[in-house]
């Protein structure tokens, strides 16, 4: 049996050891995806079943738990080929198998010790582009995945430590980025090769034996964790449904809708009365829908380590057929908005059992945003981008004003960079009053981004939601306001048919698009807020006269006595 | 006339000011240490200087190390500050990058330093490339101005959007704001930074508004105090980047002093090691909540260009670069439910401070734990404020909160507490080390501040470092920074054109202003420097390439195309091995730092005595646990250790400000300055 003192050592070697996977792709990837967004993620997995063993801490969140079917997969393949060798290196972007979009490429290395199998090590980034549509691979008019990307199934990337140059070179050509796709494959492989080294050490100053002790360890103290966290919510069930706005093909609202079931230190999370499957991008695999649980569980239950001993406690039940099943040939592209709403939906029930460990729903879409054109000399332009908004209320107080999506940690380019970059002046880059939900503890603001095009014509896509139903309080909070986006033409400003998902608009120059993204849900009753707290709003301008009226008419009215007096 | 002959470092920390004084003209030095005057830190500094200098006249330079800044930041009691900024902007501070305080866990806040209502909007737009599409109005921001005072601000700030490109709005509107502004404190964005990022640059240039009447007056009466009691010399002050500058830029720049005091001491720290022939190392600072480390390579410490005080509190000036973790001696141990033995974050702090303080903790800490294995003197507590420690109540808390949950008995949970500790400090180390591609072996470490030296042998092992290095007086190591850093001032330019499209006539003429004003500073600093410098940097990327690499230009390079390329291929081979054949090349700012090389304190007057040796050293000795095993261990007065002392471990020397501990199994070792040195037996 390990002794405590050496697991809480090796607890701390381990996840440095993925740390430092992580910073050495986020240094040298060529796309600002990984490098600035941090969209990308690496760890140790078990040699039998692909179960994690330890995740990076700085990687994307929704990696954290995804990974774990990635390598799953190309321990199926190498048992099925049963050529598996040290030094190889499979790579995929599978998003049925491997969870996520095709966007992510997975790579996955055996690492051998002693001439057998230790464990697998696992790298995942977001690439800039990987062909198909839509420049960027964000396409809500995709019916089939083939129209969002190039599949690569689980093949070797790498035989015995020899690169297949055969592999990079299909992967090129089926890129508008190729140089961007080299410079992050190469990244990718780096982080691999150090993750190797590291754990090299780390087996020779402990052996094998101790290190896969601590594997094991580690892995039930964080399901002893994690029920000892679940123990603490009352038994009951508790539901919370949401919709998307529509799937970007067909106009109809999509139901997410969890019924959460807790006896003794067991959770069920049941998503049965969700929509099945749709047309468009809005789809998603089942590996993604668990990691998307994985995610917003760790941001309640904040101490629990990242290995597969937290899902232990935990089952989730989605049907086949479930808009969160996809399998192929399903659109999954925009797979983001939909953990969004899983995330939401989980807040919304743990509300109910446990107002005190939940909060708010955030803005609840990412606002996915390309401008694209051709300037006077010809040379052609793409500025993508991902829009923040605000976040819940929470027990501790209202929500942070303009954040990022709880799904990931990225931060947004600077105005200048764009401006710099691409031929566009923002006009308003602002708070945008009203759009935190209303509560005793207010939702934080979304914003409003106003975007003048300097050049002759741009093509504009934009894929978001939230455009129809709005992010719900919780604990008898108030919802946020809206997902709004408008485009400009010669008659003035216009929302796009789908509310928040466009295709290919063109603006001329001196026209302007503005996305008034949502604010946080709601916490506690409005009533009870702080009649001060709302004078502060008001003059801080987050809330206007009229919102206090409707949405704090006591407090207003008090306010509105004393300013008479 | 007095002769004006004594140099002294003021060291203003949370605790205590320190204080080292240099005497030029005999060569001798005392050391001073009274406690800080929180609330108004210039008394307990005019108290620190009586203490050494019975006459202020007989002062020729007070070097300043200030945490008044720092401060201000961290407990947000900064001036009222209003901003007046371009049209549809005003939330660009609050809006920050769009963040969150952390990853996990969404119930993060942000209050911004200048609230909502003292951000104020004017129309003026100037485009990326540095065309004005709309001129400022300078009866507009007039108005402006006046309502921000109306609104009660006593410092305003101006920024633009794009003003690093061209800063003529902005400087328009500073000199409406000044016509109507009652006091200097006004600033705008491109006297700052003019560097591209707007939320950066506006964050740094409010702080800095933030920051200037609270330096400012600090400053002052520092200033003051000191020339009514006969003081003629002059005050210089320590930036974040380990220069020290004059209390005039001080009070026009106050926020390149935002890590003031942590800068000193690796300044002191990295001259320690240089002397002792040491070039690389590695600084430790293990304080009461946390544990900052510092990288220092060929005698030169690394510099960020940006750091964040607190969550969206964004400063970018350069600053040298400190990592810091939650593991300091009042870090509190627990088990975490799933049984896994943690330490920290959370930090009894100094009040109630440790278990064995006696003042209500109850949580044991590191240094409880280290009290328990014997390491500290129970009888001798650092810093002076206790008379004792409480051996029995911190071996209580060990046994019940760590011991019993993990079936240990007290001894062995207060060794686990240790060797996890030093697990987590390690993790530190080995990210500004190893991490960054250095070899441990080529690297020292050097603990100063009153706690590392417990630890520092400990963490060499566990690194793989070469030796430990514990210098004479670790305790007032940034006090001694203060008196031996250069004068720097650095300066920086957005540039954003492809290398294809440099005006290198311009780009020469922008390198050659900055070197006149960083000349004309050190002109009218009354000093005299050994030497001048000046560094000459490009940040440059390929086109597509967010993050730049920093390329070294040689001073006497002649400005062209060619060695622009050639200086930034080099420098990118040298960091990624392989260049990109085909891809643009883009140079997006400049920067330049001028620097005046002061004289080196000569680091053999600390050395012992003479007359010492190290049978007049020990003091007795007492029990200590290390390695599973309690050792009968010889007690050492440290500061009566002959120079070329050699002790086997275990062993503890113990001075007034820190007390070192010598493993079983490792040497230590007196170098000719008094260091002593720690490494394991060949």
């Amino acid at each position: 049996m390990i002794d405590p003192v050496t697991l809480a050592v090796l607890k701390g070697r381990l996840e440095q050891l993925a740390d430092e996977m992580d910073a050495t792709l986020f240094r040298s990837a060529f796309n600002p995806i990984i490098a600035e967004a941090h969209d990308a993620s690496h760890g140790l997995y078990h040699r039998d079943t692909g179960a994690t063993l330890v995740q990076g801490k700085s990687g994307l969140p929704v990696f954290v738990g995804v990974m774990a079917f990635a390598v799953k997969a190309v321990i199926d393949k190498a048992r099925r080929d049963g050529d598996l060798g040290d030094g190889d290196v499979y790579i995929f972007n599978d998003p049925y198998d491997g969870g996520t979009h095709l966007s992510d490429f997975k790579l996955v290395r055996p690492y051998f010790r002693d001439g057998g199998l230790f464990c697998y090590l696992a790298s995942v980034g977001h690439w800039h582009d990987v062909g198909g549509n839509v420049p960027g691979n964000y396409n809500p008019a995709a019916t089939e995945s083939y129209q969002e990307g190039m599949h690569i199934p689980p093949v070797k990337l790498c035989v015995k430590g020899t690169l297949r140059q055969d592999i990079v070179d299909i992967l090129q050509a089926n890129s508008r980025q190729p140089g961007s796709l080299y410079g992050d494959l190469n990244g990718q492989l780096n982080a691999l090769d150090l993750g190797v080294r590291r754990l090299d050490a780390l087996l020779d100053a402990y052996g094998a034996a101790v290190i896969e002790e601590a594997f094991a360890e580690l892995t039930a103290r964080a399901a002893q964790l994690m029920r000892a966290n679940i123990a603490e919510l009352p038994d009951g069930t508790f539901s919370c449904d949401d919709f998307l706005d529509n799937d970007g093909i067909i106009d109809r609202p999509l139901k997410i809708a969890l019924d959460l079931r807790k006896t003794g230190d067991r959770l069920t999370l049941d998503f049965s009365r969700s929509a099945p499957g749709c047309a468009g991008p809005v789809n998603i695999a089942r590996s993604t829908a668990i990691a998307a649980c994985y995610v917003t569980l760790k941001h309640v239950f904040q101490d629990v380590p990242a290995n597969a001993g937290v899902l232990e406690p935990i089952d989730i039940v989605i049907p086949d057929g479930s808009i969160l099943a996809a399998t192929a040939p399903k659109p999954v592209g925009g797979y983001t908005e939909t953990i969004l709403r899983i995330g939401d939906v989980i807040f919304g029930a743990l509300a109910k059992a446990a107002p005190e460990r939940s909060n708010g729903p955030a803005y609840g879409t990412i606002n996915a945003l390309s401008l694209a054109g051709h300037r006077h000399d010809g040379r052609r332009w793409v500025m993508f981008s991902f829009f923040g908004g605000g976040h819940g209320g929470h027990p501790e107080g209202d929500g942070l004003n303009h954040g990022n999506a709880p799904i990931s940690t990225a931060t947004i380019p600077p105005i200048e960079i764009l401006e710099a970059a691409y031929p566009v002046m923002f006009t308003q880059w602002a708070l945008r009053p009203d759009s935190g939900g209303p509560g005793e503890h207010r939702g934080g603001l979304g914003a409003i981004y106003e975007i003048e095009l300097l050049e002759e014509n741009a093509e504009v896509f934009l894929f978001g939601e939230r455009g129809r139903f709005p992010p719900r309080g919780v604990a008898g909070g108030g919802d946020a306001a809206l997902n709004r986006f408008l485009f400009e033409q010669d008659d003035g400003f216009h929302e796009p048919p789908m509310a928040s998902k466009i295709v290919g608009v063109t603006i001329k120059c001196g026209q302007h698009v503005r996305i008034e993204s949502p604010g946080g849900g709601g916490y506690g009753a409005a009533e009870r807020r702080d009649p001060a707290a709302v004078a502060a709003d008001l003059r801080l301008g987050y809330i206007t006269a009229e919102a206090a009226a409707r949405d704090y008419p006591a407090a207003a009215d008090a306010l509105r006595r004393r300013a008479a007096e | 006339m007095t002769k004006r002959s004594l140099i002294v470092g003021v060291d203003v920390g949370g605790t205590f000011t320190d204080l080292f004084f240099f005497d030029q003209d005999d060569g001798s030095c005392l050391v001073g240490k009274v406690p800080s005057t929180r609330g108004d830190a210039s008394l307990g500094f005019l108290d620190g200087l009586r203490g050494g200098a019975k006459d202020l006249r007989t002062l020729a330079t007070v070097i300043h190390g200030t945490t008044v800044g720092t401060n201000a930041l961290l407990e947000r009691k900064g001036a009222k500050t209003g901003l007046i900024t371009t049209r549809g902007f005003r939330d660009v501070l609050e809006m920050r990058r769009r963040d969150r305080p952390r990853t996990w866990g969404l119930w993060g806040q942000f209050v911004p330093i200048v609230s909502r209502d003292l951000r104020l909007e004017v129309a003026e737009r100037t485009l990326a490339d540095g065309t004005m599409r709309e001129p400022v109005d300078a009866e507009d921001v007039k108005t402006a101005a006046r309502e921000l005072l109306r609104l009660g601000a006593e410092a305003c700030c101006i920024f633009f959007v794009n003003a690093y490109a061209n800063a003529e709005n902005e400087r328009a509107a500073f000199a409406a704001v000044k016509s109507v502004w009652p006091n200097e404190y006004v600033v705008a964005s491109s006297q700052i930074l003019p560097e591209i990022r707007e939320y950066e640059r506006a964050s740094t240039t409010a702080l800095n508004a933030y920051l200037q009447p609270v330096v400012g007056d600090y400053l002052q009466r520092i200033d003051q105090s000191l020339r009514e009691e006969g003081f003629g010399g002059q005050i210089l002050i320590v930036q974040s980047n380990g220069g020290v500058m004059t209390v005039e830029s001080a009070r026009r720049l106050p926020i390149r002093t935002a890590l003031s005091g942590p800068a000193a001491g690796v300044i002191a720290a990295s001259h320690i090691a240089a002397s002792a022939g040491y070039p690389n190392v590695i600084t430790c600072d293990m304080g009461g909540t946390s544990f900052d480390v510092s990288l220092v390579v060929d005698g030169a410490s690394a510099l960020a260009a940006e750091t964040a005080i607190d969550f969206g509190l964004v400063v970018r000036t350069a600053m040298i670069e400190i990592t810091t973790i939650g593991a300091g001696g009042g870090s509190i141990a627990w088990v975490d439910r799933g049984g896994v033995l943690q330490i920290g974050p959370q930090s009894a702090g100094a009040d109630p401070g440790p278990v064995c303080y006696g003042l209500g903790g109850d949580e044991p800490t590191v240094t409880d734990a280290n009290l328990v294995l014997g390491r500290i003197n129970a009888e001798r507590p650092i810093g002076g404020k206790l008379a004792r420690l409480d051996v029995g109540a911190a071996r209580d808390a060990v046994e019940r909160r760590i011991g019993a949950p993990l079936k240990l008995d007290a001894v062995a949970a207060a060794d686990a507490i240790i060797r996890v500790a030093n697990a987590r400090m390690a993790g530190a180390i080995r990210l500004v080390s190893i991490e960054r591609g250095h070899d441990p072996k080529d690297f020292v470490i050097l603990p100063f501040g009153g706690g590392g030296a417990l630890h520092a042998g400990a963490l060499a092992r566990e690194v793989g470092l070469a030796k430990a290095l514990v210098p004479r007086y670790p305790g007032v190591t940034s006090a001694l920074g203060c008196l031996i850093a250069d004068m720097r001032h650095d300066y920086v330019q957005t540039i954003n054109r492809l290398l294809d499209e440099i005006d290198t006539a311009a780009l020469d003429a922008t390198i050659r202003g900055f070197d006149r004003d960083g000349a004309e500073l050190l002109d009218h600093a009354e000093m005299r420097f050994e030497a001048r410098a000046t560094i000459y940097e490009l940040d440059m990327s390929y086109v597509g390439q967010t993050h730049t690499i920093s390329v070294p230009l040689p001073p006497a390079a002649e400005l062209s195309r060619e060695t622009i390329l050639a200086a930034f291929e080099a420098r990118y081979r040298e960091i990624y091995g392989r260049l990109l054949d085909g891809i643009a090349i883009r140079l997006l700012n400049v920067r330049v730092a001028v620097i005046g090389k002061r004289s080196k304190f000569d680091l053999t007057l600390l050395a012992p005595d003479p007359g010492t040796t190290v049978a007049a050293a020990r003091r007795g000795s007492r029990r200590v646990f290390a390695e599973g095993n309690w050792h009968e261990t010889t007690i050492f007065e440290r500061l009566a250790l002959p120079v070329a002392a050699r002790i086997a471990g275990p062993a503890l020397f113990e001075q007034p400000d820190t007390t070192v501990f010598l493993a079983p199994g490792d040497e230590a070792e007196v170098d000719r300055f008094g260091n002593l040195l720690m490494f394991r037996q060949p």
